[in-house]
């Protein structure tokens, strides 16, 4: 059982939660994640670690509200206790100086990128930050990703905030303007991830990649977080979660995230309609 | 002392085991096998021989007193029987329910000669059964504290089996178990129609009385590694017993496609996860009409007879070699064949063919023959050219076996490994790595469960041995 010391929306459909978890903070390293069990009878979600205080024994967790599972997580509130979370899962983030180095962050995507882009600044890199969301709401970490960026974007799909266009679009404009890059790190969702591979592999720019794939155990067990790179299948989970992004089949990925759609809709139809009705019935608790 | 005369009844045929009917059973998760009664248990008790000399012995890994514990049964003194098992086997009523008897002890049973093997697996079973219903209390006969301190790494059988032993010697016992419920394979793998998890949970529970401590979603490797556990965390030895529990593939095209999955998958998303209870429980599994699970293993049948209990209208075994290859239990065979399993023998997937979705939908096949034995002695199978077919199938599970899970090789190359990350050991369990034991599936590749406890076992009289002595040699 995990304390939950903190819980508030950071945009919307996205909460941030800071859970008492002592070993995991002082173990945790950039990069790796947990996984999340909500309740007994919760499944097991696979969540990075987006920022830890080993001192205090906290780890910061940042999810977005899809589905029932982290709807219901989201409706948990301070003081209350998260079933389980087990981690740090996955290889650590490789960090070293590279110079000059690009990180894209999409949507809640930029949970995950905080930290590792706090210790490549830490490393001596030059940070360029690209952080794209649908609108000028929806992101977050802007102050926690400009504080470790000496150069800091953002793109907007609607042009609300920065620049109105897609992360591509920014990073297309950095490598036209002839700024030399040692390498990208993209985390996001599959399509973004997959587009910014696609244009720095006409640029030869060696790119990282965080997967974000279906998850059971999270230890190597099962295999269902397998993907292809470079054409041989592998474990986001235990050989990863990053890959270099030039190898990756995005579209095996992508159709793989969608496998248990229908019914993933049919359970949150369900707990909606359940939430309703508690609601509607009120005054119980008064 | 025997207050009476034995006289064995080897005429009598083996008492049937009472079971769940067949066109039941394959739609629910309730157990198969229901047990022996008191009665039916006597009875077969006393088709025991009780021979001077007994063989049954011999082909017990843990090597109970298998005409001891049958005789406490025969003359109705169950707790005795229970205590006699447990003397050997700290698991009577796991193994009852999952040990091969019929490649060990009910293999050379005297009585298998002429009539048929006296059924030991199931008395076993039936003596556990009844101390646990009994509702009495066991009594644990722990020594004295000796103030050692030990980590166990893997809750399964060997795990489990380690860390009973090591309690019952006085040291203090920690397991550390990766998933968030204890067990290992007894619980993400064997499915409940064939070991309901509340037996898992008892022995669990038994342990905890014992004073073992158990820290789930602990993973080592991860969390610490056993340097630390050893130099930081004060554990004067460490016990690896983590499983094989990394899934093999066939390296096939089409194997990442939707609706294909490992055993480990598939059996984990259902028996730990509770998929069966979706959405009730949050874990989804997808199972389609027609299902095919490759591979003839014990976990190739669980898999395929939880595929029709989940609802699949057809589901299939196929396996390459022939019946006589198939290295599941022949019990089990018979059970998803009664349930109304199909098997294509001779058989062996080249391909999965996906639709424009991503999704499987048939099985690319081939005819196999077999020729000569192979270095397991096996007749190797060998493709029949020309033979390709089309099955078509809308969920494919793989089982064609487990490897050594490599978290704990991957950070402490100083544990020595053979081929594929099986750890090695000595006659004793010992790793190359001072006071680090290892057992089970993590030194063996997969074997079974009573194989794995008998090492835990024997790691276990290793361990006492070390911390008594301190040596090493």
């Amino acid at each position: 059982m995990y304390l939950i010391k903190e819980i508030k929306e950071i945009a919307p459909k996205i909460k941030k939660m800071v859970l008492d978890a002592p070993l995991l903070a002082r173990k945790h390293k950039a990069g790796q994640f947990v996984m999340v069990i909500n309740t007994e009878k919760g499944e097991r979600i696979p969540l990075t670690i987006a920022d830890k205080d080993p001192e205090k024994g906290e780890i910061t967790l940042i999810f977005q509200e899809v589905g029932k599972s982290t709807i219901e997580m989201g409706l948990r509130k301070a003081g209350e206790y998260i079933f389980d979370v087990v981690g740090p899962l996955g290889k650590p983030t490789h960090i070293v100086n590279y110079g000059t180095v690009v990180c894209i962050g999409g949507g809640v995507g930029t949970a995950p990128l905080y930290p590792i882009t706090k210790k490549m600044k830490e490393t001596g890199n030059y940070i360029i930050t690209i952080l794209g969301a649908r609108n000028k709401d929806l992101f977050i970490l802007e102050k926690e990703m400009e504080s470790v960026s000496d150069e800091f974007y953002q793109t907007t799909d609607d042009g609300t905030k920065g620049r109105h266009g897609l992360v591509t679009d920014e990073l297309q404009a950095l490598i036209d303007s002839g700024r030399k890059i040692d390498l990208v790190l993209a985390i996001g969702p599959a399509i973004m991830m997959k587009f910014v591979s696609l244009l720095t592999q006409k640029y030869n720019i060696p790119t990282m990649v965080s997967l974000n794939s279906i998850m059971v155990d999270g230890t190597g067990m099962c295999g269902a977080c397998r993907v292809s790179v470079g054409g041989v299948t592998k474990f986001v989970c235990v050989d990863g979660p990053e890959f270099d992004g030039h190898k990756v089949n995005f579209d095996e990925l992508l159709k793989r995230q969608a496998m248990y759609k229908d019914m993933e809709e049919e359970a949150l139809k369900k707990f909606l309609e359940e939430l309703k009705k508690q609601e509607s019935c009120g005054g119980c608790h008064a | 002392m025997p207050d009476k005369k034995w006289i064995p009844q080897p005429k009598k045929p083996r008492t049937p085991i009472p079971e769940q009917k067949p066109e039941v059973r394959r739609r629910n998760f309730k157990e198969v096998a229901l047990g022996y009664t008191v009665e039916l248990a006597i009875e077969e008790a006393y088709r025991c021989l009780q021979c001077k000399n007994p063989l049954c012995v011999d082909g017990c890994p843990v090597g109970i007193d298998i005409p001891g514990f049958i005789r406490h049964i025969g003359e109705g003194r169950f707790e005795e029987a229970y205590y006699t098992l447990k003397k050997y086997n700290s698991l009577p009523a796991i193994c009852g329910r999952v040990c091969p008897q019929e490649d060990q002890c009910e293999q050379l049973c005297i009585m298998g000669k002429k009539f048929k093997p006296v059924a030991i697996g199931r008395l076993e079973r039936f003596a556990a059964d009844w101390f646990m219903q009994s509702g009495k209390k066991e009594d644990f006969q722990i020594e004295p504290p000796t103030g050692k301190k030990v980590a166990i790494v893997g809750s399964g059988p060997a795990g489990l089996t380690c860390a009973g032993e090591l309690a019952k010697k006085g040291h203090k016992v920690t397991i550390f178990e990766a998933l968030h419920k204890p067990g290992g394979v007894l619980v993400y793998g064997i499915p409940e129609f064939r070991l309901p998890k509340k037996i898992v949970d008892i022995e669990v529970e038994n342990l905890k009385k014992m004073g073992v401590e158990i820290k789930t979603s602990a993973i080592i490797g991860k969390l610490y590694t056993i340097d630390e556990l050893l130099e930081e965390e004060g554990f004067d030895a460490v016990f690896i017993g983590t499983g094989a529990g990394l899934p093999y593939f066939m390296g096939i095209e089409g194997e990442n496609l939707n609706g294909v999955y490992s055993a480990n998958e598939f059996l984990t998303r259902v028996n730990l996860m509770r998929a069966y209870m979706f959405p009730e429980a949050d874990t989804p599994v997808k199972i389609g009409k027609r299902v095919a699970v490759i591979g003839g293993g014990n976990t190739a049948m669980d898999a395929v007879r939880t595929a029709l209990r989940l609802g699949a209208e057809e589901a299939y075994i196929i396996y390459r070699r022939s019946e006589a290859e198939l290295p599941a239990r022949e019990e089990e065979i018979h059970h998803a064949k009664e349930e109304g399993v199909q098997f294509k023998l001779l058989t062996n997937p080249v391909k999965i063919i996906g639709d424009e979705n991503g999704w499987v939908k048939a099985l690319q096949c081939i005819k196999m023959q077999l020729g000569e034995p192979d270095e397991s002695g096996r007749r190797r199978p060998i493709p029949i050219e020309g033979s390709e077919f089309e099955f078509p199938v809308d969920t494919v599970i793989m089982a064609i076996g487990q490897g050594p899970n490599p978290l704990i090789q991957e950070t402490q190359p100083d544990i020595e490994v053979k081929r594929w990350g099986i750890i090695k050991i000595d006659e004793q369990g010992r790793t190359s790595k001072k006071g680090v034991f290892a057992g089970g599936d993590i030194v063996t590749g997969g074997a079974t469960v009573i194989l794995a406890m008998g090492q835990g076992k024997r790691a276990a009289q290793a361990i006492d041995e070390y911390l008594k002595t301190g040596k090493w040699e």
